[in-house]
């Protein structure tokens, strides 16, 4: 399982890096989305997988999965959604702003200095 | 916090008060205020004199970070009493002159004098502490307003350009020696100066201590403005003169010395030690002396006196080391090169404290410091031209002078070099008495020129900015303090020997009285027809003829190219360190946000893939691995799916939809993990997140990507798979090995005793650790606010228009 | 926003929104002990309130819901550092070691009221950052 996860890992990074990398802002927002995804279950596996009960404490229970990276994930999911709104918002008023959604257009002006 | 402690910080706590002081009563100088401070301190700095008298020391302690062995802990002895007394006495004086040198309706008084009790409480701090790291915060408060005091004009162009001077040169120092203490640390364990000085021994034979002593070394030749770092004194005088008089002078230049004279019992013993501190003071000696004669401007030529006068005590400290190498005091000439260094420190505060003032004088009352347009000046200044010729004659090293005790010291200190026979120095150690009978010469010269160009010779009133007259009572009360006090101690050295000099000395060379002796230390007028005595003659007559002859030999200093100085070489370094700074970033930075974003992808990459193989990270380890379930991998196959669509999707709407697929089979993968919370979480997470997309949707425009070309995708292709490849890696590796067991284990077994509940996640997020989670929803009200305004502010403004 | 009309939508809307909004309440006091807490409430809510908000429109919502949401969040950060420094009124010198000791001596009860009412302050932060953000977008056309 773990060997899958990574796997998936991998391929999260991948294709949100690939996105990330493009010139449309809409896909670099896509690709923060993924990234953050590919973060959390990195973190996840990085704990080990399935070692226990949810952490949630009940009587006939002696393993727990490791409650930390969940809450480190918790507080990551709520955190990147944030990021993805910011972003929106940031990426529409640009487009609004300058008329183009092209990073490459997006350089400033060259006579600063 | 004991009273100590507080006298230290005294200054820091009063410069609170006189901004206040300075808007709150305009009619009364803001420096009376400000007077009462270093008059207080030294008032109480003068009831640790038994103390230290006794051989004595005074230690408090107070805690600040124990857990890094970094507490302020105040140490009072002989040296530091010393200089905390010049500290405070000085600084009394310069106050008062201060307050007739800057006129009240003109001058940012609150602003100079919160920078004078600084850098006052700084010095203090910096003379007064044990603890190496506490000395380093106080030795950078000195540079600071040090800076700060030097572009106190900050509208005049050299007044900036000699305050960034002095803060580069002298913080690189202070880092260097940041470095050095970080070395003694790591040898010795300790930050405490004392606890070190025990350690010596032991110390000297690490291979860290070569570069220990050479950091820290670095440190007070910049501070102490040696050669080749003393470039940046002559700038520093632009600060207002009661500034050079007293940081420039009399007393953070000595900080170096300072450092020098406390380290020397934990340095001293080392060869290297001697001959770099001998040899730079008395090469910087030789230089400052030389460069001053060529000056025009009274405060210039004093600037290269103390470069020289600083180089003098350094050479004298340097020497001094030498008295470690014999077991007993009884004969030990080199004692008297240690000696000869605390005094002449003494001396050189009052008489360059006093010429510094006088120069002050001249200037205020006159509107120049060119000697060229100065002269004759001694009619209309009498006052003023009995401070410069005692001043002067002092420092030339003329009986009845205290400058002459401690000159002929110097001289013996000098002779005694060549009975060494240590580190070779019965080979190159003619050099010392021949350059510092060169050096005293030079010192000779440029002592008369200064007193003799200014208030002798031809009056040429008509070329001067104002009509000169004596300046005012109250200006000339301390140079007439410190000059008197030049005469005194002229005739009465033995009022310091035991109540100053000796509790120093035995600071600087602690090893030798360990064994119940006494340093005896008495200064005598006449020491017989000695070789230092032809030596004096010597430096008085050949002195006269330069002196008589300057006009025929001056052309000598404009031999040496611009090009070649080290002036010249600071300032193109600056030039070009700016210019290839910005060559660089423009060459870097294309503003377009791919091209960071590669630097910063492929740093990654390169960083953790060449980690990982060379310290031979890449391990996989298959035992304790959950199981695959037939569900799973059809979760997987899904969210793979949707991580791809996304990647060759045309609408926007397709991309949206793929990346909530990715987002609810991540959420299925947590209920597979056993994680409830999460998996609860991201559902409505991925919920409100589809909804922000359409929302969004009406104000973005279609994916365009007609613009990308096949090269520029196949780079991020490649790109991206390195990134992910090296993720993948890092997951496998991170799982197989762990270095140390999960902390998780405390809060499943306190989760209930410690904190009521049952839900871990819950737990740790509200309690455990309580502080991240306040700190998220901080950040995530500062994002959505930032959100609020981005729209609102455009909405506003567009209702104006 | 486009105005919907959509009577099915609305209807149902009116049912299911005040049951999630209901369930999101109870995930939000069960968090202590079992899956929920502020975090998931919080959004939980929201997400109630943006089904609201899809189904009728925001100046409907504004009507049923009065809540200026900025002021929330702010109340909801007052409330956390509040319960976070009032630890400092219980003799704890430290702001990071008043989260171990704030229960030490009050076991049981009281204990779990600290941590709720901080939990408060994450719950309506969190419905207020969601809010905000989607009224701001909502009107900006």
């Amino acid at each position: 399982m773990e060997f899958l996860m990574c796997i998936i890992v991998g391929i999260l990074f991948a294709s949100a890096v690939y996105l990330i990398l493009s010139k449309s802002l809409l896909r670099i927002i896509i690709g923060t989305g993924l990234l953050s995804h590919g973060a959390h279950l990195l973190l996840l596996t990085m704990s080990g997988l399935k070692t226990g009960a949810a952490p949630v404490l009940s009587d006939n229970v002696t393993s727990y999965t490791d409650p930390l990276p969940q809450a480190l994930v918790l507080t990551a999911i709520v955190i990147s959604f944030g990021v993805t709104a910011f972003f929106l918002v940031l990426a529409y008023r640009t487009y609004q702003e300058l008329g183009t959604d092209n990073m490459e257009e997006m350089r400033g002006t060259e006579s600063h200095d | 916090m004991s009273l100590l402690h507080l006298a230290i910080v005294l200054p820091f706590l009063a410069a609170v008060f006189i901004p206040f002081l300075f808007k709150g009563l305009r009619n009364i100088h803001t420096g009376w205020f400000v007077l009462l401070v270093p008059l207080l301190l030294f008032i109480y700095f003068v009831q640790y004199l038994p103390v230290t008298r006794d051989g004595e020391t005074v230690t408090k302690t107070l805690e600040w970070i124990p857990s890094l062995g970094i507490n302020f802990i105040a140490h009072v002895d002989g040296l530091g009493l010393l200089f905390a007394m010049l500290i405070t006495g000085i600084g009394a004086l310069v106050v008062l002159y201060s307050i007739y040198y800057l006129a009240k309706e003109k001058e940012a008084l609150h602003n100079f004098y919160v920078y004078l009790l600084m850098f006052m409480g700084a010095m203090l701090g910096v003379v007064l502490s044990d603890n190496l790291i506490v000395l380093y915060m106080f030795w950078e408060f000195t540079s600071i307003s040090s800076f700060l005091l030097i572009g106190y004009w900050y509208d005049r162009e050299r007044s900036r350009y000699g305050a960034q001077k002095s803060m580069l040169i002298t913080v690189f120092g202070g880092l260097s020696m940041l470095g050095g203490i970080v070395l003694l640390y790591l040898m010795g364990n300790t930050f405490s100066i004392q606890e070190l000085i025990g350690l010596s021994d032991v110390l000297i034979t690490d291979p860290l201590f070569i570069p220990a002593l050479i950091l820290i070394l670095l440190g007070a030749f910049t501070k102490s403005a040696q050669f080749p770092f003393h470039i940046w004194l002559p700038d520093a005088m632009e600060a207002p003169t009661p500034v050079s008089a007293y940081l420039h002078s009399a007393t953070m230049v000595k900080a170096g010395i300072y450092l020098v004279a406390r380290m020397s019992p934990v340095f001293a013993e080392s060869g290297l030690w001697l001959w770099l501190v001998a040899g730079f003071g008395i090469f910087t000696l030789f230089w400052g002396s030389f460069n001053a004669v060529k000056q025009t401007d009274l405060k210039a030529i004093l600037a290269y006196s103390t470069i020289s006068q600083l180089g003098l005590i350094m050479s004298l400290l340097g020497v001094g080391a030498a008295a470690l190498h014999y077991d007993y005091l009884d004969d030990n000439i080199y004692m008297v090169a240690t000696i000869a260094a605390v005094f002449h420190l003494i001396n050189h505060a009052t008489f360059k404290g006093s010429l510094f003032m006088m120069a002050g004088i001249v200037d205020h009352e006159t509107g120049t410091r060119d000697i060229r347009k100065l002269g004759g000046l001694v009619n209309l200044m009498p006052i003023t031209f009995t401070i410069a010729i005692i001043g002067s004659f002092s420092m030339a090293g003329l009986p009845p002078f205290n400058g002459f005790l401690s000159k002929e010291m110097f001289l013996t200190g000098m002779l005694s070099v060549l009975e060494l026979d240590l580190f070779n120095l019965n080979t190159w150690g003619i050099l010392f008495p021949v350059i510092a009978w060169i050096a005293s010469v030079f010192t000779f010269v440029y002592s008369l020129k200064l007193v003799f160009k200014t208030f002798l010779g031809k009056p040429q009133f008509d070329q001067l900015p104002k009509k000169p007259h004596e300046a005012p009572i109250g200006m000339l009360i301390s140079p007439l303090v410190l000059i008197s006090m030049v005469v005194l101690f002229g005739f009465f050295p033995n009022l310091l020997s035991n109540s100053m000099i000796k509790p120093a000395v035995e600071a600087i060379l602690p090893s030798l009285v360990d064994a119940g002796q006494e340093v005896d230390v008495h200064i005598y007028f006449w020491h017989g027809f000695q070789p230092e005595l032809f030596m004096t003659l010597g430096i008085i007559l050949f002195g006269i003829v330069l002196y008589s002859t300057l006009a025929k030999w001056q052309g000598v200093y404009n031999r040496i190219p611009e090009r070649f100085t080290l002036n010249g070489l600071y300032d193109r370094g600056l030039a070009r360190s700016e210019s290839g700074g910005y060559r660089l970033t423009s060459g870097v930075m294309t503003g377009f946000m791919r091209t960071y974003l590669v630097y910063i992808f492929s740093f990654f990459t390169a960083i953790l893939l060449s980690t990982l193989i060379i310290k031979e990270g890449i391990v996989y380890d298959t035992s304790g691995l959950a199981a695959i379930q037939s569900y799973e991998v059809i979760l997987a196959l899904v969210l793979v799916a949707g991580a791809v669509t996304i990647l060759f999707a045309k609408s926007r709407l397709t991309s949206i939809v793929a990346l909530g697929v990715v987002g609810y089979s991540v959420a299925l993968f947590f209920v597979l993990f056993r994680a409830p919370d999460l998996a609860l979480t991201q559902l409505v997470i991925e919920t409100v997140t589809v909804a922000l997309f359409l929302l969004c949707f009406y104000h973005l425009p279609e994916i365009s990507r007609k613009e990308e070309r096949m090269r520029f995708r196949f780079g991020n292709a490649v790109l991206s798979v390195l990134v992910g490849a090296t993720m993948t890696l890092i997951a496998l590796s991170a799982f197989s090995q762990r270095s140390d067991e999960s902390i998780s284990q405390y809060h499943i077994d306190n989760v209930y005793e410690l904190a009521a509940g049952g839900n871990m996640v819950n737990v740790i997020l509200v309690d455990f650790r309580g502080f991240d989670t306040l700190f998220e929803i901080c950040v995530l009200g500062v994002g959505a606010l930032g959100i609020y305004a981005m729209v609102r502010y455009r909405t506003a403004r567009s209702e104006n228009e | 926003m486009k105005k919907t009309n959509d009577l099915i939508l609305q209807t149902v809307t009116k049912v299911i929104s005040f049951i999630i909004i209901l369930f999101s309440i109870h995930l939000f006091f069960a968090g202590h002990y079992t899956p929920g807490g502020g975090f998931i409430g919080g959004l939980m809510t929201a997400a109630a309130l943006v089904l609201l908000l899809l189904a009728y429109d925001i100046k409907t919502l504004d009507k049923i819901l009065p809540f200026d949401y900025k002021l929330m969040t702010a109340a909801g950060l007052l409330i956390a550092v509040l319960t976070a420094a009032g630890s400092l009124l219980f003799n704890v010198p430290f702001f990071t070691h008043a989260y171990d000791y704030f229960d030490l001596p009050l076991l049981g009860e009281t204990s779990l009221h600290t941590a709720v009412l901080f939990d408060i302050g994450v719950y309506m932060v969190v419905i207020g950052i969601t809010m905000t953000i989607i009224q701001t977008i909502g009107e900006s056309e």
